[in-house]
C-alpha cells in the first residue's frame, strides 16, 4: 500500500499512511502540513498508534489544531482532521 | 466525532475505549502461556526458576515499553523531525529514575553490572546504530516491543538485528585488513584458545586487540570513593546521571519546549519562576512515558537485586553453571553463556541467530564473542532469550488490552528500510558492545561514563538519518504525489 497525498475537496486533503510505521506517519505528516495554507484541513489516516501520539505533540507544538479523532471500530486505524493554524 | 484542539488536549488522555472481550481473552491467553512455561518449567528442575525471572522481568519490560511507546529512536528522530521532545524528555526522566534505584542497588551489594572499556569505539558504534534505528523507526527494546503489537517490520528489524550481528562477530578472511597491525599483535600476544582462531576475525581483533586494552570504570571509582555510599550515590548517580540528564532536560526545554510553552501560557512573564514552571510542564507533559520511566527503572534496579540473589540461591556465578548441570549444550570453551543479570537486548537475539546459522552447518563458535564468552545455546534454553520472548509477549497483552494489537504485512519499501536499517544496527550494537539499552540505558544510569559516549553517537546518527529521511520523503511526495504541488 503506497502513501496517498490528495486534495478531497475545497481547502481538504487527504493523507493515508496506513500500513507505515514511524517515523514516516508523523514526518509525512509534518510535510504535508507545510504545504498547506492557514484554515485548510488536512486528514491524515494512519495505523500505527505511537505515530498517533507524535502527530498530537508536534500538533501541539506548532499550534496547529485536531479537529477531531476517529477510530474505526475494531480496529486500530485512526484518521484525525488537522486544521492548519 | 471529538474536537481536540491541540492547545488544550492532555496527550495523557487518550478516549476511553473498553477493551473489546476477544482482546481480553487474547491477552489471558498469553499471560497463561507465560505462567504455564513458568510452571512447568519449574516442575521439570527447581533450577529453571532462574529463567522464570528473565522471563517475568522481560513481560514486565515489555508492557511496561508499549505503554509509554518507550523508544530511543523515537526519543531522538522526533526531536530532530518533528521537534517533539515527549520522548526524550521521558528517556531521560527514566535515566534519573533508574539511576537512583541502581545505586541503592550497588550500595546493598546486589548489582551484577560491569562497566565498559571507555574508548572512542562507542562513540562509532552508537552513530552506526543511531542512523540504522532512524530508519527502522524503532531502537532494539523498541523493535521488540513492536513486534508485540503486531508489526512485522519490526519483527524483520529483530531478525536483521541478529543476523547481521552473527555476521559481524565471525567476518574473517578479507575483513581481516579492516584492522591495523598493532591490534593483530596486541591479539597474539593474548594468548588465548586456538579453537577461537583470534587472529582469523576482524571483531576478535577488535576485542582482543583494542577493547581488551582499555581501562573500563564507574565514576565512582574514578573519583576514588572508598565510601561505597558515595560512591554510588555522588559518583554514579548524581555526576554520571542526574547532572547530565539535567543539564540535557534543560537544552531540549530551551530549544525545542520553551517558545510554544511561552506561546500557549501568556500569563505575565515572572523570570525564573515562570521558566520553572514550563520546565515542570515538559516535563510532566506525558505521564505515560515518565510512569513507563519510573516503572522501567524500579525493574530494572529489582531485576539486577533478584539475578544476584538467585545466583548466590543457586550457587552458581553464571546461567551456563545451570545448562552444564543440567546437561545441556551450546556453553563457551568457559562453560559460559551469556548472562547479564539485568535489562539487555541484542546478544540474546545474535545467539538465536548464530543457533539457526550452525544449524546450516556453517560453524559460528571459532570465535571471542560466541565461542569464548557467550556460547550458542538452544533458543529454548538461552536464559536471557526467555526475556526478550516475554518481552515481546508483555507487550502483546498491553497492546490488545489498549485495542492496538494488529498484525501488520510491511509494504517492500517499509520491508527494506526495516532489513537495510537492522543491518546497521547490528554493526553499530557489536562494535559498541550493544544496543541502546545495554549500551546506554544500563551505564549511564550504573554509573558507567561509556554509555554517555554510546548516547552521543546515537544521536549524531540519528540526527544524520533524520536529515536523510527529511530529504527522501520530500523528494517522494514531490516525485509521486500530485497534490504536494498546491
Amino acid at each position: 500500500m503506497a502513501v496517498k497525498f490528495e486534495k478531497t475537496g475545497d481547502g481538504a486533503y487527504m493523507l493515508d499512511v496506513q500500513g507505515y510505521v514511524c517515523p514516516h506517519p508523523q514526518l509525512y505528516t509534518k510535510k504535508g502540513l507545510e504545504k498547506l495554507k492557514q484554515g485548510e484541513i488536512l486528514e491524515v489516516v494512519f495505523d500505527n498508534p505511537s505515530s498517533g501520539e507524535s502527530i498530537l505533540a508536534m500538533c501541539q507544538s506548532e499550534g496547529n489544531v485536531i479537529v477531531s479523532q476517529e477510530k474505526e471500530t475494531g480496529k486500530s486505524t485512526m484518521h484525525w482532521h488537522i486544521r492548519k493554524s | 466525532m471529538t474536537s481536540l484542539p491541540c492547545n488544550t488536549v492532555n496527550v495523557d488522555t487518550p478516549p476511553i475505549a473498553v477493551t473489546e472481550p476477544r482482546n481480553v481473552i487474547s491477552a489471558f491467553v498469553i499471560l497463561g502461556f507465560f505462567a504455564l512455561v513458568s510452571l512447568g518449567s519449574f516442575t521439570v528442575d527447581h533450577r529453571f526458576i532462574y529463567y522464570s525471572a528473565y522471563l517475568w522481568f522481560g513481560f514486565i519490560y515489555g508492557m511496561t515499553l508499549q505503554y509509554g511507546r518507550f523508544c530511543m529512536a523515537s526519543a531522538i528522530r522526533d526531536l530532530f523531525a518533528v521537534g517533539v521532545p515527549r520522548m526524550a524528555v521521558g528517556i531521560m526522566i527514566a535515566v534519573i529514575l533508574f539511576s537512583l534505584v541502581s545505586a541503592f542497588v550497588t550500595v546493598a551489594g546486589k548489582s551484577t553490572f560491569h562497566p565498559s572499556p571507555i574508548g572512542l569505539y562507542s562513540v562509532i558504534g552508537g552513530l552506526i546504530f543511531g542512523i540504522g534505528m532512524v530508519y527502522t523507526g524503532g531502537c532494539a527494546s523498541g523493535s521488540l516491543y513492536k513486534t508485540g503489537e503486531g508489526s512485522i517490520a519490526a519483527l524483520l528489524v529483530v531478525l536483521s538485528l541478529a543476523f547481521s550481528q552473527v555476521f559481524v562477530v565471525d567476518a574473517g578472511g578479507w575483513f581481516n585488513h579492516l584492522v591495523p597491525t598493532a591490534w593483530t599483535q596486541a591479539t597474539v600476544a593474548q594468548n588465548l584458545p586456538g579453537v577461537i582462531t583470534p587472529t582469523n576475525g576482524w571483531y576478535d581483533q577488535f576485542l582482543a586487540g583494542y577493547v581488551w586494552n582499555l581501562t573500563a570504570y564507574t565514576v565512582g571509582e574514578l573519583l576514588g570513593f572508598t565510601n561505597a555510599i558515595y560512591a554510588a550515590f555522588i559518583g554514579n548517580f548524581l555526576i554520571n546521571s542526574v547532572i547530565p540528564a539535567a543539564l540535557i532536560l534543560t537544552a531540549i526545554y530551551m530549544h525545542w519546549y520553551r517558545k510554544a510553552y511561552l506561546r500557549d501560557n501568556q500569563t505575565e512573564y515572572m523570570g525564573f519562576r515562570t521558566e520553572l514552571a514550563g520546565f515542570w510542564s515538559m516535563v510532566t507533559a506525558s505521564k505515560r512515558t515518565a510512569i513507563a520511566g519510573l516503572v522501567l527503572g524500579i525493574a530494572a534496579g529489582l531485576h539486577m537485586w533478584v539475578m544476584d540473589g538467585l545466583q548466590h540461591r543457586l550457587g552458581i556465578t553464571n546461567a551456563g553453571d545451570l545448562l552444564k548441570g543440567m546437561g545441556f549444550s551450546g556453553l563457551s570453551i568457559q562453560d559460559t553463556v551469556f548472562d547479564p543479570g539485568y535489562f539487555y537486548i541484542t546478544t540474546q537475539e545474535a545467539q538465536g541467530a548464530a543457533w539457526v546459522v550452525q544449524k546450516l552447518g556453517i560453524n559460528v563458535t571459532d570465535n571471542i564473542f560466541f565461542g569464548l564468552d557467550n556460547g550458542v545455546p538452544n533458543p529454548l534454553l538461552n536464559p536471557v532469550l526467555w526475556m526478550s520472548i516475554s518481552l515481546v509477549g508483555g507487550s502483546a497483552v498491553m497492546a490488545l488490552l489498549n485495542n492496538e494489537f494488529k498484525f501488520k504485512m510491511p509494504t517492500l519499501e517499509i520491508a527494506t528500510w526495516a532489513i537495510f536499517g537492522g543491518i546497521l544496527m547490528g554493526i553499530g550494537a557489536r562494535v559498541g558492545l550493544g544496543c541502546n539499552i545495554g549500551s546506554f540505558f544500563a551505564p549511564v544510569t550504573n554509573g558507567d561514563p561509556s554509555g554517555w559516549l554510546f548516547g552521543l553517537g546515537m544521536t549524531v546518527g540519528g540526527l544524520i538519518g533524520v536529515k536523510f529521511f527529511n530529504w527522501w520523503i520530500g523528494r517522494k511526495m514531490a516525485k509521486e504525489m500530485a497534490a504536494f504541488d498546491l
